[in-house]
């Protein structure tokens, strides 16, 4: 049996973006499900699969229950924070592949900017009872206790063994939030930045200025995952899932990998990438459109490492010029990313590619066949390549 | 003597000894108030008289006031202060106002405990809620009273200690460690190993860690500068440095006493003891 081709992304759904929804998680779950089936001509008694994060709030069965989707004969969850987005979509594929199910939607509702925000220290992550609170006593109790600063000090080591500057991190803001100033679903939908403006912004963390850091938003995506064939019926061209690879690397720690020899790296990511190429037989240059996790910037140069675009420590080389702009040579983040269009875990990245593979985003590129899609880095994390049918 | 005691011993006293306005009621005063809340009432210009709710401002100390000894409210924050409830918030004002206030009336004011309840389990912490009036007068009428309620808690520890380390049997020798003043690194065989783990580097089911009392010295292999956002139990901005250690391990600790080091920068450990269970590492540069 081959993942390859055998499923694909046949509808796509979302709430707004904002900083207050003024609603539930769960009820923004549901509308996300609910417009995702309607874009894929589907209605609910036609789901039997529901997949989602560990960290997400709202159970399977209750976004069942407020659909009516009638019976689920698949669940999951996938953890590592905002690293299972596209591994909700490998777990959706495979489900359908081996006949587990028909259709799976995975989901991702949270009110993460009017509710809890992850740019904060979190007390519970610092104390859950389990190996992962007894590897962040390493950390957290010493201060590091934001996504910002585990980030600041892999970047640091980055930068020194490099030569990179906090201007290299900034070209990555900088372009994202240029496709956000023409994209109207987009947080900062006509707010382009210049490169002095992100370097004029405040620190966060050295070396990360605010502007490096991604926004919070609430909000909801929903993707709905049927086999290809199936897919082929329904309205929308299927995105076609040519690839789909999850990956942790060796002496993995959630956002604070600091053991490792090499440390201005993000090995996990290169798990994914050699599995994308072996599934799919493609190789980065077959990509037409980038839509790379960018929580923070300089875990983005590293993915285009880490991926084959370039090698180790030359990424700020290879997005120097126009190389990432909607007529470069790799696009990147056409929607704006979650530096310019929201946060929503990943799964508004999934969104945006499958909208380049239709040929139907705000920002779209030209004579799009493949588009890569990350998820989440600094953790355990997952990848996918869609392609136009 | 108990808290409850003292209370009842303060407000036995009854009211405090008048405290004259520094100033008598003046335009001046209610011309700077009535533009500061953007009052345009015509009412207080044309008939030379006083919003009510200035009555606190004609009493008020100015800016290094002290507070009387036979002040009621600070006798009691003291007493709450040595109890340990150290944090103080506002929880309600109620004014009443007899009559309106001419130019030229001199007001004083008396202060009186009328009690204190607790100690009650609230959001911030453990605390008393401490209700006083104060009274304002022009010679012995009453012209306003108000009821003032505080509460003077304690601060709940999570949001003003460190977050604190879980510990499981594989890292208790760590946290041991650091409170008998030694950072210990885990040894199996001749492999150290830290963050430390259950399992032997080859599988050796017999085998038993134990573990290194490490030097202390090391250099800077990364770091970062904090600034934002707020980190319980530290003050922004500080350092935090993943060392390798002269062993050969990585560890993580706040810098402490410098605004900023640079990689391959020499430190050694540091003991900050935060109480009697927890002892956490952290570094100090090397001149």
């Amino acid at each position: 049996m081959n993942l390859s081709g055998a499923t694909a992304i046949a509808g796509i759904g979302a709430t707004e973006f904002s900083k207050d929804s003024g609603r539930s998680e769960l009820r923004l779950a549901a509308e996300a499900v609910r417009a995702a089936l309607a874009d894929a001509g589907l209605s609910a008694s036609d789901v039997d699969g529901l997949v989602s994060f560990t960290m997400d709030a709202n159970a399977e069965i209750a976004v069942a229950r407020e659909l009516g989707i009638p019976e689920l004969t698949f669940f999951s969850r996938v953890h590592y924070g905002g690293g299972a987005a596209a591994a909700t979509i490998q777990q959706a594929a495979m489900a359908v592949a081996t006949g587990v199910a028909d259709v799976v939607v995975a989901y991702r509702a949270f009110n993460e900017r009017s509710g809890m925000r992850f740019g904060q220290v979190s007390s519970a992550a610092a104390g859950q009872v389990n190996s992962s609170g007894v590897d962040n006593s390493f950390h957290y109790p010493m201060g590091l206790g934001t996504p910002a600063s585990t980030v600041a000090m892999v970047a640091q080591r980055y930068l020194h063994e490099y030569g990179a500057t906090s201007e290299d991190f900034g070209r990555v803001a900088v372009i994202d939030r240029q496709h956000a100033a023409t994209n109207p679903a987009a947080w900062f939908y006509g707010k382009p930045i210049t490169l002095e403006e992100h370097q004029a912004s405040r620190w966060i963390t050295e070396p990360l200025h605010l502007l490096d850091c991604c926004q919070e938003t609430d909000g909801a995506v929903a993707l709905v995952v049927t086999s290809l064939e199936r897919a082929r019926d329904l309205p929308n061209p299927p995105a076609v899932v040519t690839a789909a690879a999850q990956g942790s690397g060796p002496d993995q720690y959630i956002m604070t990998s600091y053991y490792r020899d090499d440390l201005a790296a993000l090995p996990e990511m290169g798990v994914v990438g050699r599995q994308l190429w072996t599934q799919s037989g493609l190789r980065p240059a077959d990509v037409d459109v980038a839509v790379l996790y960018d929580h923070f910037t300089p875990y983005v140069l590293m993915q285009l490492e880490e991926l084959g675009f370039c090698g180790r420590g030359e990424a700020p080389g290879f997005i120097a010029g126009d190389t990432l702009t909607l007529e470069g040579a790799l696009p990147l983040n056409p929607h704006g990313g979650q530096l310019g269009e929201a946060y929503v875990h990943g799964m508004n990245g999934i969104a945006e590619a499958v909208r380049q593979v239709r040929g139907t985003a705000v920002n779209q590129v030209r004579d799009v066949s493949h588009v890569l899609v990350t998820a989440g880095t600094g953790v355990p994390t997952s990848a996918l390549l869609l392609t136009a049918p | 003597m108990t808290i409850e005691e003292d209370a009842a011993r303060i407000a036995a006293q009854g009211e405090s000894a008048p405290r004259l306005a520094r100033d008598p009621v003046n335009p001046a005063m209610i011309n700077n108030w009535l533009e500061a809340l953007g009052d345009e009432n015509p009412r207080y210009v044309a008939e030379g008289v006083a919003p009510p709710a200035m009555a606190q401002v004609w009493t008020m100390g100015g800016l290094n006031w002290q507070r009387t000894a036979d002040d009621p409210l600070g006798a009691i924050i003291t007493v709450l202060d040595e109890a340990g409830y150290t944090s103080i918030v506002a929880t309600n004002s109620e004014q009443n106002y007899r009559r309106l206030l001419h130019h030229s009336e001199h007001v004083a004011s008396t202060t009186k405990l009328e009690g204190i309840v607790g100690p009650k389990r609230t959001a911030l912490g453990e605390g008393y809620f401490v209700t006083t009036t104060t009274t304002w007068y022009v010679g012995d009428e009453v012209v306003a009273d108000m009821l003032f309620r505080v509460l003077k808690f304690k601060p709940k520890p999570t949001q003003s200690g460190v977050l604190r380390p879980v510990v499981s049997k594989d890292t208790e020798f760590f946290w041991e460690g650091m409170k008998a003043g030694e950072l210990r690194i885990q040894r199996w065989g001749d492999e150290l190993r830290h963050p430390p783990g259950p399992m032997p580097p080859d599988g050796d089911l017999d085998a038993k860690p134990d573990w290194v009392v490490a030097s202390g010295r090391g250099t800077v292999y990364s770091y970062v500068v904090h600034h934002r956002p707020a980190v319980p139990g530290k003050k922004l901005p500080f350092v935090i440095a993943l060392v390798e250690l002269a062993e050969g391990v990585r560890m993580l600790g706040e810098v402490l006493d410098v605004a900023s080091v640079h990689i391959g920068q020499p430190v050694e450990v540091a003991f900050v003891k935060v109480d009697d269970e927890l002892t956490l590492p952290a570094w100090r540069v090397i001149a």
